[in-house]
């Protein structure tokens, strides 16, 4: 097993026709199970083409009843993304993944308003992220996937390229992933750290997590105090920002200190408080979680 | 992005928001006329800088004349303001905000900012107004009222009036005070702000509800959508070097130390820091070159990285992905020979065709220091800034 996606996922590319969603598909194609995974494309009025074999649908509705996707991913420009949201979760899509960067934080409060009122359990990864995989199985999103291989560890990051980080020191010491999921930097997104360690911890797959944080918010000290009661296996974590100084914005839109809070000494506190092995060396990620496998 | 206090008041009076009326001046003489234009018998002097603590720094002036309008708009007009938001350094002062003298009765406090947690805009109010309000937060946090926003009702009337009665805004205010979050809430909703501060929110002797300062921040990822505010952008007020990265597509933010950092992805480039400090080097700057760095930008990256006169080393990090490591390690040659290094080079490179990444440098015969891993890229990096 693993979370989220695995090989039986239909995958819908929302902005199939522009240069990021095209490149990326095509690589989600190539890798491992994808060529039975990416099912569809949906670009409005440019129904009835196809990209690499792959159908084109002028709406998800559509492309969901003639194709079964149950998951999307989204290269749709940051003005137009939010909506390309709404229009997934409208269709009843179950697991919506959106990699798109800069979209407006307005847009996305009402994103996120509108998902709670309708209420359908559509589960919403990013934006602003890289994406998930589930190595040796199915890749959706702009992860370089010949650097992971199938195995037991969890990853769980705000972060792209610390993420790839985090799976290069696991795969040296020999430790492939269960799934990895980066679940973005913004300040207004779908899944929080504790939403994905609560999917880790009921994954028999899974034997241990290593969880990557950074500044600002407070996601990871209410993610490590759910560990503390209720996490069955062991989590190790790293957050980036130690140097970071207050009030200055550190490339993603969330990673912030502000009025003092979001620091990344408070954050590791907390999370050595409940229990969870942390590191201020990210070079030390992977032997570290590999010194609390049993 | 920020703008002035003045700018931000232009901005909120457009939504009815109720603020002192006042101009912008440039010169002592504009300030004495708009003095004059005002009327009344007293006003206020204040420097326009984007950074708070102008009072204490004597920044901010009561004139109780045209002469002394002169005056204090000659002291501050030209000076160089410090408080500690601005650093040691401080900002020098070129323009100034005259504005009409208010009678204050009461200061109080009204904020608004993105809440992460319950993922709306949240309101915090308080009585006590005019200070720190962090200072507010962590000693008297009964004294804050908090209120998440919902965005399809907006900030309600009986919500607002709600707020207004508990910072206590009295009965015979009660109706502007609220008209008054309600504005600022709509302001905050349609410029797409990340930050709305009224401190101080007053109360005056003819009891009205005024905001005394104002201070807004905007996402910048909304800004396609208001021209308006980004021909309000003062470059004057930023990190030239900020400035001069972003024309690059680079996020590039100056920090204190002498070892500069070259790395993809935001998240990497903080541990990339983070992991300088921790074998006892500190980084000259955050830079983040991004999923789709080109010859161009990483060259742009070393030139701006180079301006830095206490620079004593670069470390390059680079975790391959989609980008390949052949290509950077092509991008940090070339501009290794356009920019003339002056400053050892350390590269880790790891990911996508890293073997190929790793001869290219080796084969190009510049004294570029290669590492394996993080630890050793920052032992190494941290080492070669010692001298």
């Amino acid at each position: 097993m693993s979370i989220l996606i695995n090989k039986n996922t239909r995958v819908l590319t929302q902005g199939i026709t522009g240069k990021t969603g095209m490149f990326h598909t095509k690589m989600g194609k190539e890798y491992a199970n994808g060529a039975n995974c990416y099912v569809a494309g949906v670009t409005p009025k440019k129904g009835g083409q196809n990209y690499q074999g792959i159908p084109i649908f002028d709406t998800v509705a559509e492309a969901k009843e003639k194709t079964g996707a149950n998951a999307s991913v989204i290269y749709v420009p940051p003005p137009f993304a939010a909506a390309a949201i709404d229009e997934a979760v409208d269709a009843g899509i179950e697991l919506v993944i959106c990699i798109t960067e800069g979209i407006p934080v307005r847009d996305m409060i009402r994103t996120r308003e509108r998902m709670q009122a309708k209420g359908n359990g559509t589960i919403l990864i990013g934006p602003n992220c890289p994406g998930v995989i589930t190595p040796d199985e199915i890749k959706i999103g702009i992860m370089p996937g010949h650097i992971h291989k199938k195995g037991r560890i969890g990853v769980v990051s705000r972060s792209g390229t610390l993420t790839y980080e985090a799976v290069g020191q696991l795969m040296e010491l020999g430790l492939g992933q269960s799934s990895c999921v980066g679940i973005g930097g913004d300040p207004v997104n779908g899944m929080k750290h504790i939403d994905i360690m609560k999917l880790f911890n009921d994954d028999p797959e899974t034997d241990a997590v290593i969880m990557v944080g950074e500044i600002g918010g407070d996601a990871e000290e209410t993610c490590a105090r759910w560990i503390k009661d209720n996490m069955k296996k062991p989590v190790v974590g790293f957050i980036a920002g130690v140097t970071a100084p207050p009030g200055k914005r550190m490339g993603h839109a969330g990673a912030i200190i502000s009025g003092g809070k979001g620091t990344a000494q408070e954050k590791l506190a907390v999370m050595e408080e409940c229990g969870i092995k942390v590191t201020k060396n990210p070079a030390k990620m992977g032997e570290l979680l590999k010194s609390v496998l049993t | 992005m920020n703008v002035h206090e003045y700018q931000g008041k232009e901005i909120l009076r457009q939504y009815g928001v109720a603020t002192p009326r006042g101009v912008a001046c440039f010169s002592v003489d504009e300030a004495v006329k708009a003095a004059e234009a005002l009327g009344g018998k007293v006003w206020v002097v204040k420097a326009q800088i984007h950074a708070g603590g102008r009072g204490k720094g004597g920044g901010v002036k009561v004139a109780k004349s045209l002469d002394e309008v002169r005056q204090y708009a000659s002291q501050i007009l030209g000076m160089t303001l410090i408080t500690h938001q601005t650093g040691p350094e401080g900002r020098l002062v070129k323009r100034l905000l005259i504005e009409e003298g208010a009678d204050i009765k009461k200061e109080l406090y009204v904020g608004m900012v993105v809440d992460r947690a319950s993922q709306r805009v949240t309101l915090m109010a308080s009585s006590e107004g005019g200070m720190d309000i962090e200072h507010v937060a962590e000693h008297t946090p009964e004294k804050i009222f908090k209120i998440h926003i919902d965005p399809k009702t907006g900030l309600t009337t009986a919500d607002a009036t709600e707020v207004a009665r508990k910072i206590g805004v009295p009965d015979v205010a009660i109706a502007q005070g609220a008209a008054f979050m309600q504005s600022l809430y709509k302001a905050f909703d349609e410029c797409d702000c990340s930050l709305a501060e009224i401190n101080p929110l007053i109360y005056t002797g003819d009891n009205k509800v005024l905001a005394l300062d104002a201070k807004l921040n905007f996402d910048a990822n909304a800004l396609y959508r208001h021209p308006e505010i980004v021909a309000m952008r003062d470059l004057d007020e930023e990190d030239p070097a900020e400035v001069e990265a972003s024309k690059f597509d680079l996020t590039y933010i100056s920090l204190d130390g002498n070892i500069g950092c070259l790395v993809n992805g935001a998240g990497l480039a903080m541990a990339t820091m983070d992991v300088i400090k921790l074998y006892g080097g500190a980084p000259a700057n955050f830079l983040d070159v991004g999923g789709g760095a080109t010859t161009e930008k990483v060259t742009e990256a070393f030139k701006i990285m180079l301006k830095n006169p206490n620079l004593k080393a670069i470390l390059v990090n680079i975790f391959g992905g989609i980008m390949k490591c052949d290509v950077i390690a092509n991008g940090v040659i070339a501009a290794a020979r356009e920019v003339k290094l002056s400053v050892p080079l350390v590269v880790r490179m790891k990911g996508t065709n890293e073997d190929l990444g790793k001869q290219i440098l080796k084969d190009s015969g510049l004294p570029i220091i290669s590492a394996n891993n993080m630890a050793e890229a920052a032992e190494r990096v941290v080492a070669a800034a010692k001298g």
